[in-house]
């Protein structure tokens, strides 16, 4: 089998006496879909925090691409390939949607040390931003500020500027979040024409996109994970339907 | 930055900037026709400070870098010029790049340090700097101290002592204005720019793409620190005279209000809030020493009902650098 992209190795977190990650190890193989599910609550966007670099970890470690990345800031660790996508959707409101796009796949091609070109009338640079809007159905939507779009199409472009950065491991923290029917199965058909392309790591609460995509479940409740396997194993472990899924949510 | 498409963004603020460049660049020849000098001194007075007004809203309008020290760079450029002079270095090709020199590294190492905080402490820390160049000054008793120290020419240019008229002067200085203002409207375009407004807007979103903010927000002080220390050279040169009242708090308060009253985020804006600024102090100072009662409720009511400042009411219209 190959290398993990991204392997957790006993990873812990607390706030005061909440033990918010408890020695949490996991791993993300390449090209697969990671599901983490569990109550609000459960420490899901803490622990993605971790692995992206916004919170440091108590103890344990971090590996990614075949190297530590524990000590790693943020910035950093999105330019070895490592992204994520926010809960609470993290946009720049007075930019277009284009111009959100565009400054990301500024920083993936090397420093913006650069002072003398009007970056908006970099032709090259538009096409490609619009290229990213179009594959998540925004390229009507280029030149609105993208604090003026729809909860729905800020979902997509949270989505569309990790996608521009051209990850090999993408964090997802519920992109489906409060999401019309509608746009969750157009998000889960983008993300299951991702699949393969690069690994991803994906927080939902939204269960049939969950098992839509996911290669693998892993549980977490309380800070811990509880079980990891299979949509099936996870459909069918009994702790697991206890502890989270309800019978009715799996029926 | 705004819902107009791009071409009739920019003719709306090549308009504006005509119409103020066109106004400065006529009025020599009005004042010489009505043969008023004052108007010309006045108005390069205004020049100067929009010079410092332009480089003060690039970090405070888009990078959100409240400095309440930007007076230092002004005292800064002027003391650079006054002090060689004192010794007898009077030519521009000495003086400017020591100016330039002298501020920017000011900037550097107090800016690498302020940078570090954020808010509220950002503003305590760069007024504390501030202070601290202001009292350097005061102490400087070879140079005058407290009284300042006066300056018996003005910079020459290789020799000639052009500079000395006039109407030389004003449009040299009419000059700086326009390249300050052309430059920092290229920063504001260029890929430099645009992570520069990001992080104003959220630097975690900047961090989560792989940007780390921290140097591009140096870089934009470092500039804007130089580009205030020229106005202070001119300012020197305009007055002849150079004294530690040029980096006093209330000037870098000053320097705020005109990037405020002119429309944050706009370049264009702060060259009409230095403008205003200046003229209303000027005129209300006329009428009564307790100007500032008038001016502080004005400038409240333009900040709360004329969100984009003033420039906003130009046809340059606003947010258009
Ligand atoms: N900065 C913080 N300080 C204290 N407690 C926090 C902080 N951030 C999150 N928590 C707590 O940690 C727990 C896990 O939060 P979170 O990771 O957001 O859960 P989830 O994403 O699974 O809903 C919650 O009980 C939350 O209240
Ligand atoms: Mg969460």
């Amino acid at each position: 089998m190959a290398e993990p992209i991204l392997a957790l190795d006993d990873l812990c977190k607390a706030y005061g006496a909440l033990k918010v990650t408890s020695h949490v190890s996991l791993d993300v193989r390449p090209g697969e879909i990671h599901a983490v599910i569990g109550p609000n609550g459960a420490g899901k966007t803490t622990l993605i925090g971790q692995i992206s670099g916004s919170l440091a970890p108590d103890s344990g470690r971090i590996r990614f691409d075949g190297r530590d990345v524990t000590a790693l800031p943020m910035h950093a660790r999105a330019h070895a390939g490592l992204l994520r996508s926010f809960q609470i959707t993290e946009i720049l409101p007075a930019f277009t949607a284009r111009e959100n796009v565009a400054l990301a796949l500024q920083a993936r091609e090397g420093h913006s040390f650069r002072f003398w070109r009007n970056v908006s009338r970099d032709a090259d640079l538009n096409a490609r931003a619009d290229a990213c809007l179009a594959e998540l159905g925004l390229e009507a939507r280029a030149e609105v500020p993208a604090g003026t779009l729809s909860h729905g199409e800020k979902r997509a472009l949270e989505l569309a500027i990790a996608m521009a950065c051209e990850p090999k491991l993408l964090l997802l923290d519920e992109p489906m979040a409060g999401t019309g029917r509608e746009e969750t199965d157009r998000l889960v058909e983008v993300l299951r024409a991702l699949k393969g392309r690069y690994a991803m790591l994906l927080v939902e609460h939204d269960m049939s996109a969950v098992f839509a995509l996911a290669d693998r479940i892993s549980v977490l409740v309380y800070g811990e994970i509880v079980a990891t396997g299979t949509p099936e194993e996870i459909r069918d472990n009994p702790r697991v339907r206890e502890a989270y899924l309800g019978e009715e949510a799996v029926a | 930055m705004s819902t107009q498409s791009a071409p009739a963004r920019l003719s709306r603020e090549l308009i504006g900037a005509l119409i103020v460049f066109a106004l400065f660049a006529g009025l020599p020849i009005l004042a010489d026709a009505m043969g008023d000098t004052f108007v010309v001194f006045f108005t390069i007075r205004i020049m100067v400070f929009a010079i410092a007004a332009v480089s003060l809203s690039l970090i405070l309008g888009y990078g959100a870098m409240v400095s309440f020290g930007h007076a230092a760079y002004l005292g800064l450029g002027a003391y650079c010029v006054a002090i060689l002079a004192e010794h007898g270095i009077w030519d521009v090709t000495v003086s400017l790049p020591v100016t330039l020199a002298v501020c920017g590294l000011f900037a550097l190492v107090t800016g690498a340090i302020s940078l570090k905080t954020r808010g509220v402490y950002f503003i305590m820390i760069t007024l504390a700097f501030g202070q601290m160049a202001y009292y350097t000054a005061t102490s400087l008793s070879a140079y005058g101290g407290d009284d300042g120290l006066t300056m018996w020419g003005r910079t020459e240019i290789l020799g000639s002592t052009a500079l000395g008229d006039r109407t030389v002067f004003y449009y040299v200085v009419l000059g700086c204005l326009l390249t300050c203002y052309l430059l920092a409207r290229m920063i504001v375009a260029s890929r430099f720019g645009r992570v520069l407004q990001g992080a104003k807007q959220s630097e975690m979103r900047l961090r989560a793409i792989g940007i780390d903010p921290y140097a591009y927000r140096l870089i934009a002080y470092v500039i804007a620190g130089m580009m205030a220390g020229l106005a202070g050279a001119l300012l020197a040169n305009a007055a002849e005279f150079v004294s530690p009242a040029y980096m006093s708090w209330h000037r870098s308060g000053e320097l705020i209000v005109m990037v405020v009253l002119g429309g944050l985020g706009s370049l264009l804006g702060a060259i009409v809030g230095a403008a205003s600024f200046l003229v209303l102090e000027e005129v209300l100072s006329h009428f009564t020493e307790h100007w500032r009662l008038i001016f502080g409720p004005f400038l409240v009511l333009v900040v709360l009902f004329g969100r984009g400042g003033l420039i906003s009411l130009l046809p340059g219209g606003r947010k258009n650098g």
